[in-house]
């Protein structure tokens, strides 16, 4: 090799070193620049809500007064998938946060039609099995998932005996910006925590008072003068499978 | 290297590996840029056919592993040269059943959220800690066969591996025992019914692997090694056998699982077909017949048996995960319940391309592994290789 060769490899070699410090640079910034720009989301959605996290001394809990639940009536559904952003259910690969189900009793006969969602356990098995956390309990038991780090081994879907939790299984359009989904991820009833954060309560309840059922009651199950609280200690209720002991917020009255 | 398997001969088989690889891979990335939409699952079975072939993979390679463990920590002189074999198999069926479980994840690219993300009450998250802990162990076992300075400790590693892979498969077992919600799991009976169960399907493999090396080869295994490995797979499948008989018994027992045991052994269509046709005949009693009967016992009968154990372990894991799935939750005990979202009606669930392609994937991955190993380093039972090199003098 001549000098003049050697001198032009060299100039050649370091280009190439020139070329892959900015493709590194380039591909740095690249994957870098989306997780800056979502903190940069996260903390803008952060405003209006209160600087402080959920507090452990609140209960958040569902009475479901089986009485009054319409067979056929599936408001809460409908205003379920309107808030989130769920398409109505046309296949078992949809999700389905809430959903009415029929039952009939084997030995007397006896039909009922009541909402089954997530039951916001205080023993949630979907938050013991999960191998990332993703799947987690708020202080005040409102149990979700955290779409940013759940890896969709729906190893959740396996554990909760409630069928409350739904794998998505493809691309989503039109998403709520308060209610982020996302394909491979695992998901369920949310009891509308945007909503409550904000000092409402879930699209659900909401829209059985409307259509004049008041079957749902929403509020802090902790706070003894709260309505919940009081129907609680004077009517009957029962959670879904008690032998479990995982102790669901979701309460049903008047259910067989 | 024996000459009489050449360089042509690996090229074609780790060939033929890599192209079920890819094919698997090429599967894994349309499952994941359509999502499981092109799969046959939906959210009553959300687990399907990858599964049953990664745990099958998983299992297996926990019991191949047990050749080494009778050689090294038990002093068994005939399972001794077969110690290195065993381990290869074990580290290539393990990252086979791992990579089919980790690319079926909705969100696979997201696996270092898994190893940065830790909740330590997840059996899943105990089992990451256990498959990464096994390649070591093994590893670290193979060396000490393998690096001569080191033979003195090879006993101390097995014993390590012996533990190890217990825990794993205590482990594995426990994803499906400690799910309370669902009538064809929560059982502690699953952690040992799993470890006896990777006996038997540990040590198919193994004799299926063993049997074509020594076929490429143009080698006889020594009839009296032959029948006393065939005859410890019969005692492996005839105490899995009666483990599952076990378990099944429970439930007959217990008035609330009586729907549910119906189900499986009677009404559920081809999950009874695949329990009695599938592992309870063609897995089972039809093995045990070819490696006890006076008259069979013999290379082929063996091969063939160990062949339809794994045909019998997976269609015994497609009744246990798919069919446990199929079968409702009891969320209303003593209702009949129904809604828009399969409550009280049995799910539905056939296996599409894209899960038969992945699957294969992970045993290709396993082929590749095992090929490469044995063709970089000296795998081949050692008492046989007396022979081999006599053969060569007698050719030279």
């Amino acid at each position: 090799m001549t000098r003049d060769q050697d001198s032009g490899a060299k100039q050649a070699l370091s280009g190439r070193r020139a070329f892959l410090g900015l493709a590194a640079a380039g591909l740095g910034g690249v994957l870098i620049a989306p997780g800056i720009h979502l903190m940069e989301v996260a903390q803008a959605a952060a405003p209006g809500a209160a600087p402080v996290g959920a507090s452990a001394k609140v209960r958040w809990g569902l009475l479901i007064d089986t009485t009054r639940c319409a067979s056929g009536c599936s408001d809460c559904v409908s205003a379920c998938n309107t808030e989130n952003g769920l398409a109505t259910p046309t296949r078992p690969t949809d999700a389905q946060w809430i959903r009415k189900v029929e039952i009939k009793s084997i030995q007397t006969g006896r039909t009922q039609s009541l909402p089954v969602m997530c039951q916001h356990c205080a023993e949630p098995p979907c938050v013991d099995v999960c191998p990332t956390g993703a799947s987690f309990k708020r202080a005040d038991g409102i149990v979700l998932v955290d779409r940013h780090s759940c890896i969709g081994c729906r190893y959740c879907v396996m554990a909760c005996p409630y069928q409350a939790r739904s794998f998505v299984h493809e691309a989503l359009a039109e998403q709520k910006p308060e209610v982020p989904r996302g394909k491979g991820c695992v998901e369920g009833c949310t009891l509308c925590v945007h909503r409550i954060d904000g000092g409402g309560q879930p699209a659900c309840v909401e829209a059985c008072a409307k259509a004049g059922h008041h079957a749902m009651l929403f509020g802090d199950l902790n706070d003894a003068d709260s309505e919940i609280a009081r129907r609680v200690r004077e009517v009957a209720s029962k959670q879904l499978r008690p032998d479990l002991m995982l102790d669901p917020g979701v309460r049903y009255q008047g259910l067989a | 290297m024996n000459p009489k398997f050449g360089p042509g001969h690996f090229y074609a088989l780790l060939s033929l590996g890599l192209l079920l690889v890819l094919v698997g891979l090429g599967s894994a990335h349309y499952m994941e840029s359509h999502g499981h939409i092109v799969t046959g699952m939906n959210n009553h079975v959300v687990w399907g056919l990858p599964h049953v072939f990664a745990i099958f993979m998983i299992v297996a390679a926990s019991g191949v592993l047990n050749v080494a463990s009778i050689g090294s920590v038990f002093g068994q002189p005939v399972y001794k040269p077969r110690a290195p074999l065993s381990g290869l198999l074990c580290l290539a069926m393990l990252a086979g059943g791992l990579m089919v479980l980790m690319l079926d994840l909705g969100r696979p690219e997201r696996l270092i959220v898994a190893a940065t993300h830790y909740n330590p009450r997840s059996v899943f998250a105990w089992n990451v800690l256990l498959y990464s802990g096994m390649f070591a162990i093994v590893a670290l076992y193979l060396w000490t066969m393998f690096e001569r300075s080191m033979n003195r400790h090879s006993k101390a590693a097995g014993v390590a591996a012996l533990i190890w892979r217990f825990v794993l498969t205590t482990g594995t077992g426990l994803i499906f025992g400690f799910l309370v919600a669902r009538q064809a799991y929560a059982s502690a009976l699953l952690a040992p019914l799993f470890i006896v169960l990777s006996f038997a399907w540990g040590l198919a493999v193994f004799l299926i692997v063993q049997w074509a090396m020594y076929a490429w080869n143009q080698q006889q295994l020594d009839p009296a090694i032959q029948r006393r490995m065939a005859r410890l797979l019969g005692l492996f499948v005839a105490a899995a056998f009666y483990l599952v008989v076990v378990y099944h018994l429970t439930n007959l027992y217990f008035a609330r699982q009586a729907a549910f045991e119906a189900f499986i052994l009677r009404d559920g269509g081809v999950y009874p077909l695949l329990l009695w046709g599938g592992y309870a005949a063609a897995g089972t009693l039809l093995p045990l017949l070819l490696l006890f009967h006076p008259r069979l016992g013999g290379p082929r009968a063996t091969l063939l048996a160990a062949a339809l154990v794994v045909a019998g372990a997976l269609a015994w894991l497609y009744v246990f995960i798919i069919g446990g799935q199929a079968f409702p939750l009891e969320i209303f005990p003593g209702h009949v319940a129904s809604s828009s979202f399969g409550d009280g009606a049995i799910a539905h669930y056939v296996p599409r391309w894209p899960e038969w392609l992945l699957g294969l994937g992970g045993i290709g991955a396993a082929f590749v592994l095992t090929t490469i190993g044995v063709r970089v380093l000296d795998f081949m039972p050692q008492d046989d290789f007396a022979t081999l090199k006599a053969d060569a003098k007698g050719a030279a």
